[in-house]
């Protein structure tokens, strides 16, 4: 699938206006405005290059916690995001019963997850299984982190889908750390990818500081899944430039050298200078979106800050989706 | 009326659902060709064919995730673990996703997905093949746990939890599968978080459940002999628990025991028993009692297994005691 000037450009703003916000959420919670949150910086093109092969609306997708770009490209609000990081009444994934980032949105065929890692890759397995059952011709996007592949429940997910030949595609979002255990201690292949022969399904390593190419190896899997021909492991490296989550020192497990060098892969810096190269990105044109960026943060968070919470007693539904007394 | 075995009921419950209802689809270990582990699917495979009787891997936690999956996008999938003793396996999507994901979503989806899990001892498989642990999936909001004691009930709350639209966490006792009884033909249907007076009494309540009805019933055969006249309350769902039964019971004979197959400590008998006394404090004329599983993991050999276990001896003792 050939891009046009104009979605590259789009593809570049949805990473620019993830990271803006990603980076005002920090700040909120410097400030004491918000309880919790954990970042996605420096995974922005892997996740947008692959939403830009989804059927997005159409498609499903089982997402993890640093999946806000991913996010933003299936049509969440950046007001949506500021509401769920406040626990405010009208956020769309809970109501403010679930924590920030661990999203769902209906309307946009997006699961929630629980904070426990790779559990996802099962609903997504048996979305496939569904899928497949109606003989639809959708597909399914499971993303996780490299630390989530160490995990058994990952490899029953997996294992799954190849024997059934289901349309999922699992984007492991190598970030080089499992909180603040490296990858060399989490598996001793040099890949998340080379897991996929053991397992009998594709399995493909892209750079995930370039969305093109990541939005290459997708196209390609989604085609595959789409026809019938299964599911594909794609492995996008790239680096988490931000500690795990508000709540963790990086300084602790990692150098400054370490973060600094990696800086230099930083997406935006990445992406910014292909679409220079190719004469897309004028100084304008990047001035105009960082200038969008900022106001549409700023109304966000105005916007969630006066929006209101939910009541006391609304913590007691909906357990079920039936009446269900308890006395 | 037919008389059949709750095993031929729970097969008739889960046939008529499949054939009124597209969307509803079996999945587990074993279940297809070879007709699941206990015989309850035999049959199926043939006539519903590989798609929705479909056997899977060995993994239970991919089990019941892949039918949270498949139960989100609006199918009904009822997912079989062999033994319940698996569901340890796949406690996490049962736990923290089956029973949070509607309340995680703020109500945006719902969950309707059976898990019909093998449970309770007796048969000589050991500890780890035989235990009762109802009450740990009792304890969390979110799930619906139901343990039918007889073959009507089992076919009327299967077919209730098909069509639930939450999930259901559907436990059959194992030595139950050839107990008879008079089951209704057709669409028939016991809701579910309804307990049952079973048999009338006036001088004791007991309160049980599942395999334990029936250790309870013989009891109450003996007693009755002596002309202890007991009556039994079955629960017939641990989640939602419905008191109303056993309260109106507690107040007529003021004396209650409670049987159970699981262990004690912590256990439904200790739920039961403290409703009783927070909601019917000035009926009680003596101490409730409890029967229950010794606390030791199950042994293998009969002898120490039966010794394990509540017999029909312990509850007559026990009603003994409180009168």
């Amino acid at each position: 699938m050939t891009l046009s000037d104009e979605t590259r450009l789009e593809m570049y703003w949805m990473m620019l206006l993830s990271r803006r916000l990603d980076e005002r959420a920090w700040v909120l919670h410097r400030q004491g405005k918000i309880a919790f949150h954990i970042s996605g910086i420096g995974q922005e093109a892997a996740q947008v290059g692959a939403a830009y092969a989804l059927r997005r609306g159409y498609d499903w997708v089982a997402p993890y916690y640093r999946d806000l770009a991913l996010m933003l490209c299936l049509g969440y609000e950046p007001r949506e995001f500021m509401l769920s990081l406040m626990g405010k009444r009208e956020e769309p994934s809970s109501g403010g019963r679930q924590m920030p980032s661990h999203w769902s949105l209906r309307r946009a065929n997006v699961v929630s997850h629980s904070a426990v890692v790779a559990t996802q890759c099962s609903h997504a397995t048996g979305i496939g299984l569904a899928i497949k059952m109606r003989r639809e011709d959708k597909v399914v996007l499971a993303s996780l982190g490299e630390g989530s592949t160490s995990q058994g429940e990952w490899y029953e997910a997996v294992n799954w889908a190849a024997v059934h030949q289901l349309p999922v595609i699992f984007l492991v979002e190598n970030n080089q750390y499992a909180i603040s255990v490296p990858v060399e201690k989490q598996m001793a292949v040099p890949s998340a990818a080379d897991r996929a022969c053991g397992l009998g399904l594709r399995g493909v390593a892209v750079d995930g500081s370039d969305v093109f190419a990541v939005h290459q190896a997708f196209t390609e899997a989604v085609e595959l899944a789409r026809s019938g021909k299964g599911p594909t492991l794609i492995e996008a490296k790239m680096y988490r430039i931000t500690p795990h989550s508000s709540d963790d020192d990086d300084r602790t497990y990692r150098s400054r050298e370490e973060v600094e060098e990696h800086k230099k892969r930083d997406p935006l810096l990445v992406n910014r200078r292909i679409l220079e190269r190719d004469g897309l990105l004028t100084a304008s044109r990047l001035e105009e979106m960082e200038s969008r960026a900022k106001k549409m943060v700023d109304e966000a968070v105005q916007y969630a800050e006066q929006a209101p919470y939910p009541a006391a007693e609304e913590a007691a539904y909906p357990v079920y989706a039936e009446e269900v007394r308890h006395d | 009326m037919a008389r059949i075995t709750m095993r031929e009921a729970i097969s008739q419950a889960l046939w008529e659902e499949m054939e009124r209802d597209p969307r509803v689809f079996i999945l587990g270990e074993e279940v297809g060709v070879w007709g699941g582990t206990y015989a309850v699917t035999k049959g199926f495979y043939d006539h519903f064919g590989p798609e929705r009787v479909r056997d899977t891997p060995i993994a239970e936690a991919a089990i019941i995730g892949a039918a949270i999956g498949a139960a989100l996008t609006g199918l009904r999938p009822v997912a079989e673990l062999m033994t319940i003793n698996f569901a340890f396996s796949a406690m996490d999507h049962i736990v923290n996703q089956a029973a949070k994901l509607h309340y995680m979503f703020g109500g945006q989806m719902i969950l309707p997905l059976v898990i019909r899990a093998v449970g309770g001892g007796g048969r000589q498989l050991g500890a780890t093949h035989s235990q009762t642990p109802d009450a740990i999936f009792a304890h969390f909001p979110g799930l619906k746990v139901v343990a039918p004691g007889t073959p009507a009930d089992a076919k009327g709350m299967l077919k209730a939890a098909i069509r639930s639209q939450d999930p259901v966490l559907f436990i059959e006792h194992a030595t139950l599968y050839q107990t008879r009884g008079e089951v209704p033909e057709g669409d028939y249907i016991v809701p579910l978080g309804k307990s049952t007076i079973q048999r009338e009494g006036r001088h004791v309540t007991i309160v049980t459940y599942s395999k334990m009805l029936e250790i309870s019933t013989k009891a109450a055969d003996q007693l009755a002999k002596e002309g202890i006249e007991a009556e039994i309350v079955d629960l017939r769902s641990l989640r939602p628990l419905d008191m109303g039964p056993v309260l109106e019971s507690f107040k007529k004979t003021n004396r209650a025991v409670i049987v159970e197959e699981g262990w004690k400590s912590y256990g439904v008998g200790a739920e039961v028993a403290s409703r009783i006394y927070e909601e019917a404090f000035d009926y009680v004329d003596a101490p409730i009692k409890r029967v229950a599983q010794a606390e030791v993991p199950l042994p293998y050999n009969r002898t120490l297994e039966q010794m394990a276990l509540p017999q029909v001896e312990d509850v007559i003792k026990a009603v003994k005691e409180v009168l």
